[in-house]
């Protein structure tokens, strides 16, 4: 999996009710509804001028708090392939990798990631280049790599059924 | 080397010895979910199952957005009695039951047991390790997934020990000392962690204080939170429990990240400031802020003892005029108990008005959200920018004594004055 996108940067404990709030969660939502209120309570230029295949570079704790999984999925629905952060609050973690949205722990360097940068991700050689340097990325578990290469929990499990398992 | 409660309840579970950061692929003894199980029974069906991997390992409850204010909480809901009647799930709390707070229902229905493995489609399942549980907070996708093949894969978490020691002030409470530890360590502090809570101040503390910790070890970061189960806690169960059950407790020798300690003796109650939960000062720095919102409620802080802490300073006093105060007890058993005692004429005969059973204002879904520019002053657990209605609004946390106080005065105020 190589990849290749622009970067917009975020602080330290962006929290789940602000990058999908608690007043939507409640409410069957599709994809295209899901990723209009991303980050509606933290900015609200977001929708507007992220695009397919951006990266989120943030501080410590992302996906603090709640445990919607609107947070996550709203997000990949916007077009965001992959976050990457000093470190991801578990349950965001989770759902994040659950979604096929790649979610990189990366505590020394991600701080020389800027905003506007082109970055791109290769997983399998767990290598990411940046303007500043190529970092390596840490080894996922077995379990996470095998959800990320089925494109998600759902798929995953779908193909453990069918297989019998 | 000895094992901490994680790794002893996890190699328990497997059958053999684990350890910290093993994975481990368990069946779970129950899966929580709440209002969110419609949207969790639509992604269970994108799974193309036909039945559930065992019907009497759900427990749903109807707490976050009942009764319904708006049409599609309606049709959520209505989702929700479909399925259950479908798939004949036993354990359905519906608004017509013994229901309330889902983190405070497993515990009364007696679910929550020692040496238990529980995970919920919530933050806050934490709450049941108070019991000596291993509960933690899972997504959707995990719990329709749970629902299907009744398996999850799990990190076997690292282990924190707190003690707590010393002999509280008057009027300071479990939350006051739990917003205290959460301003030294961090909305992190505890990321990924097991929190096994000890010490003389824990051990003499009534279960729902003890409620008050393993509910809020989610606003650090933790994985769960663990008290030893006891006397106490055998007692609350007994006439409750819906099964045997097995108890769990670390090893003397344990391996921890961190041991730390606080003494408590001289702790002054505390806020948790706009915009998170760990950046906590203690009352004096805020005495006099006028504020427009008093809650008290929720799984952190809506059972009988904190009612009970809010009534004993309310009775027969009114609250000032600039403010609204609401009380959401946890529960329907507590909604009762609180009747019976005498404190919900206390509230409102003193002004305040007292909401159903439920998760309330506390999350902004549903009733009581705030408008631009006002200040609420809230015994729940999140403090999030626009987390109960308007984002230019601001929360603070507290405890029940302190809010109560503080609603009586109109601004905040040291409960000290009323209690001593």
């Amino acid at each position: 999996m190589i990849i290749k996108g622009k970067v917009w940067k975020y602080g330290d404990d962006i929290n789940t009710d602000v990058i999908y709030p608690g007043r939507y969660t409640y409410q069957l939502l599709s994809p295209e509804e899901m990723a209009s209120h991303s980050m509606e309570d933290l900015d609200k230029e977001f929708v507007k001028k992220v695009g397919k295949g951006d990266i989120i570079a943030a501080g410590k704790n992302f996906g603090m708090g709640s445990s919607r999984e609107q947070a996550a999925k709203c997000l990949k629905y916007s077009g965001i392939t992959a976050i990457i952060a000093k470190s991801f609050s578990r349950i965001y973690f989770r759902n994040a990798i659950n979604a096929g949205l790649l979610a990189i722990t990366l505590p020394e360097h991600v701080g020389k990631i800027e905003e506007g940068d082109i970055i791109e991700i290769n997983l399998e050689e767990r290598k990411i280049k940046t303007p500043k340097g190529e970092f390596e990325i840490p080894q996922f578990p077995k379990e996470v790599i095998e959800i990320l290469n089925d494109g998600g929990l759902i798929e995953h499990t779908k193909k453990i059924i069918r297989d019998g398992g | 080397m000895g094992k901490t409660f994680a790794e002893k309840i996890f190699s328990k579970k497997v059958g053999h010895d684990v350890s910290k950061n093993d994975i481990v692929t368990i069946i779970p003894d129950y899966v929580m979910s709440h209002d969110n199980s419609a949207a969790i029974s639509k992604i269970f069906g994108e799974l193309e199952v036909d039945k559930l991997y065992d019907p009497n390992m759900l427990i749903i409850i109807l707490d976050h957005t009942v009764p319904a204010s708006q049409v599609k909480y309606a049709v959520n809901h209505k989702i929700i009695r479909n399925f259950v009647k479908k798939y004949g799930i036993m354990h359905f709390y519906d608004l017509n039951s013994m229901g309330g707070i889902c983190h405070q229902v497993l515990p009364e229905q007696g679910y929550a047991l020692p040496g238990k493995i529980i995970v919920g489609s919530d933050s806050h399942t934490t709450t049941y390790g108070a019991f000596g549980a291993f509960s933690a907070g899972i997504g959707r996708s995990e719990a329709a997934v749970i629902w299907a093949t009744g398996k999850i894969w799990l990190k076997v978490p690292e282990s924190l020990k707190i003690i707590v020691k010393g002999k509280l002030k008057q009027g300071v409470s479990a939350k006051d000392i739990v917003l205290h530890i959460i301003g030294k360590i961090g909305a992190d502090g505890a990321l990924y962690q097991s929190v096994e809570f000890s010490g003389e101040t824990i051990e003499n503390m009534t279960i729902a204080s003890r409620m008050v910790f393993t509910n809020m070890v989610a606003e650090m970061g933790a994985k769960n939170g663990y008290i030893a189960p006891d006397e106490k806690t055998f007692e609350f169960l007994k006439g409750r429990a819906v099964s045997n059950y097995e108890v769990i407790y670390p090893d003397e020798d344990a391996e921890y990240v961190d041991v730390l300690e606080f003494n408590v003796s001289d702790l002054d109650p505390q806020i948790a400031a706009p915009h998170t939960v760990d950046n906590v000062k203690p009352i004096s720095e805020f005495e006099g802020k006028l504020f427009n919102q008093g809650l008290i409620g929720s799984c952190t802080n809506g059972r009988l003892e904190d009612l009970k802490e809010a009534a004993e300073i309310l009775k027969g006093k009114k609250i000032s005029e600039n403010v609204r105060l609401l009380v959401f007890p946890a529960s329907k058993e507590v909604y009762i108990q609180a009747l019976e005692a005498g404190y919900l004429k206390i509230f409102m005969e003193s002004g305040a008005l007292v909401l159903n059973p439920g998760c309330g204002p506390c999350l902004g879904a549903h009733e009581g959200v705030l408008a631009d520019g006002e200040v609420a002053l809230s015994t729940t657990n999140r403090n999030f920018k626009g987390r109960m209605g308007s984002p230019d609004s601001e929360i603070y946390l507290a405890s029940p004594a302190t809010v109560a106080a503080s609603a009586i005065e109109g601004k905040f105020t040291n409960v000290r004055k009323y209690v001593e």
